[in-house]
């Protein structure tokens, strides 16, 4: 929180509380703002949130631990898939939602310790092939477990999947105030998925300024130094492994819970790739940066959508480019300027790993 | 004086090379080790036998009356033993608070559910490794630099700096790999105060040092490796005059510095 509103540009150095404010107060009104331009744009900003814990948690891999994530959206289909096998018609499984929740993010983080051990001693580059095998390997093992007993229901996807249900309380339902005053659904997810947000900021950022933390940080600024000062690498990796893919697991449920319906398609390189370039959009190893990747580049394909299709209407008389297409472009496109321009990110900030109430203020940075 | 550590016979080959040939010496407590010898004599290769960075081919270590485990440098930081890098080894990205703070990972129990609940075991364990590193920078004498970046600080400060964040894991014995190499002579003067500092509050030292001058000025006692094998241990006097070492080390009668 403290990092997101130094962040807000001008309003963060000079006053942090009032910034605070503004963060809080935007992320509450964003969807009646959003809802004056179509239903839809509630929508995305749905999909932004889920979109920020999934950057959280690769952040928490790749910019905490310092190492390259490029399958990290296997666990997401995890979390998908758990909620959809234990909440749907297809097994005839109705689990409630904080039973499968706890499943999928557990059943995640099984993933991210199995993904763990055989990259134990890889790094760079041989890490990242190994976990962009991984992450497809998950994929099709989804699209190509329906023969000879149908357990993923292959490329067709699992549907009907329970709404989540929260103390009796269907998310899924508009909520009736009164008569004639309704809150949509979409708002009750937006919500929900603020909390959860929220929660995960929390958590990470207590992890962060921990011993655990600073592990990490020296873990991922030196293998060998860190080892030298008695640095469990082994576990130390595998925690990092499990706990981003937890947070892909809690994702990947309320995904699935959303969304109502789950397949492979959902799943594919490119998300990993799209998840990944948030984080490194955003500037690689803090939490405002993560959160902020993610909310940039989930909207701004959605609006340059929104413009680029009446506008190649307009000018060609039909549509040259698909909208798909020119989001992996636009993505692409965002990367290399990054790179250029911006090397270490959005918001360059510099994680801290001590509490600001234990130093000393005498001395000065 | 107790033994602290004993080597015993240790050997360690790399393809052709005979990095260490059957090295045995013994370190007591409470004094300040030399290791020396020419370039590529098979120190550093000591160095990390020891810490476990390597698993040696034969031998084993003795350290405070139990065996060492070879190959697992945790648990040999664990145990009591700390080292330092002939090519300076920091948390480049992180404050010199932060560098020692990780440093103390080894001796604080946090787990995760502490972490994420901030119960009052770890808060209070946070406060104590956040003050114990403040402490260990007043130690060495870089505490008005603690929020300063590690890769801005001089190199000298980086050499401290160093020594700090291997102290903050609480060695008994801790292992300095050529922590002069670099440093001027007011530099090394004010190394020597630290390092005498250091054996002063109980920590046994030793000191992998180039620097001739240093070690026997600062050395209760010194071995010499040449070619993977120990060819002298005795005090700096003695050695200094030994027929081997004179012809090894200090190039056939001519005296460095």
């Amino acid at each position: 929180m403290n990092e997101l509103a130094a962040a807000v540009p001008w309003l963060g150095k000079r006053n942090p509380t009032a910034a605070r404010w503004l963060i809080l107060i935007l992320a509450i009104a964003a969807p009646l703002i959003a809802w004056q331009f179509g239903r839809s744009w509630v929508r995305i900003l749905d999909f932004a949130l889920l979109y920020m814990m999934l950057a959280l948690g690769l952040n928490l891999v790749v910019g905490f631990a310092g190492l390259l994530d490029l399958g990290y959206i296997a666990f997401y289909a995890v979390g998908a898939y758990t909620f959809a096998f234990l909440a749907s018609p297809h097994f005839e499984v109705h689990l409630p939602f904080w039973l499968v929740l706890p499943l999928g993010a557990a059943f995640a983080a099984l993933a991210g310790i199995m993904l763990g051990f055989p990259v134990l001693r890889l790094r760079g580059d041989y890490l990242a092939i190994v976990t962009l095998g991984f992450g497809e390997i998950v994929r099709i093992f989804m699209l190509n477990l329906n023969y000879p007993v149908n357990i993923t229901n292959g490329p067709q996807g699992i549907g009907m999947i329970d709404p989540i249900v929260l103390f009796g309380w269907d998310l899924s339902q508009n909520l009736q105030i009164t008569e004639d005053f309704a809150i949509n659904s979409l708002f009750l997810y937006y919500y929900a998925f603020l909390a959860c947000v929220a929660g995960s900021i929390l958590f990470i950022r207590r992890l962060q300024i921990s011993r655990v933390g600073r592990a990490w940080a020296a873990m991922r600024e030196d293998e060998l130094a860190a080892k030298a000062i008695g640095i469990n690498t082994r576990n130390l990796k595998l925690l990092a492994f499990a706990l981003g893919a937890t947070f892909g697991g809690v994702a990947g449920c309320l995904f699935g819970a959303f969304q109502g319906f789950v397949s492979p398609e959902s799943f594919s390189l490119m998300e990993s790739i799209a998840v990944l370039t948030m984080v490194v959009f955003g500037g690689m190893g803090n939490i405002a940066g993560a959160v902020i990747g993610a909310f940039v580049l989930a909207l701004l394909p959605e609006i340059l959508r929104h413009i680029a299709v009446p506008l190649q209407q307009a000018l060609f008389g039909h549509v040259l480019l698909d909208p798909e297409v020119l989001r992996m472009l636009l993505l692409s496109l965002a990367m290399i300027l990054m790179m250029l321009l911006r090397p270490t990110g959005l918001i360059p900030a510099r994680a801290r790993y001590a509490h600001p109430e234990n130093l000393h203020r005498s001395s000065q940075p | 004086m107790k033994t602290l550590l004993e080597a015993r016979g240790i050997g360690k080959r790399f393809g052709g090379l005979q990095a260490l040939a059957d090295v045995s010496l013994t370190i007591r407590e409470g004094e300040v080790y030399g290791l020396i010898g020419p370039n590529g004599a098979g120190k550093t290769t000591f160095f990390n036998v020891l810490t476990g960075a390597y698993t040696p081919d034969g031998g084993a270590f003795a350290f405070d009356g139990g065996e060492l485990p070879t190959g697992k440098p945790h648990r040999v930081v664990a145990r009591g033993i700390a080292r330092t890098f002939q090519n300076i080894r920091l948390f480049r990205e992180l404050t010199a608070l932060e560098n020692v703070m990780a440093g103390h990972h080894i001796r604080t129990r946090a787990g995760i559910w502490g972490i994420l609940t901030q119960n009052r075991h770890t808060r209070e364990e946070e406060r104590e490794t956040t003050e114990r590193a403040y402490e260990l920078l007043r130690y060495v004498g870089i505490e008005r630099f603690a929020d300063t970046v590690s890769r801005h600080l001089s190199y000298g400060d980086q050499r401290r700096l160093e020594i700090a964040r291997a102290l903050a894991t609480e060695p008994r014995l801790l292992a300095l790999d050529e922590p002069a190499a670099g440093m001027n002579a007011t530099e090394t003067g004010r190394l020597k105060a630290l390092i005498e500092q250091i054996r002063g509050d109980g920590v046994t030292v030793l000191l992998i040092e180039h620097d001739v001058k240093l070690v026997m000025g600062l050395c209760d006692r010194v071995a010499v490796l040449d070619f993977g094998r120990k060819i002298a241990e005795d005090v700096p006097a003695v050695v200094q005059r030994d027929e081997a070492v004179i012809k090894a080390y200090l190039g056939g009668g001519k005296h460095a510095h």
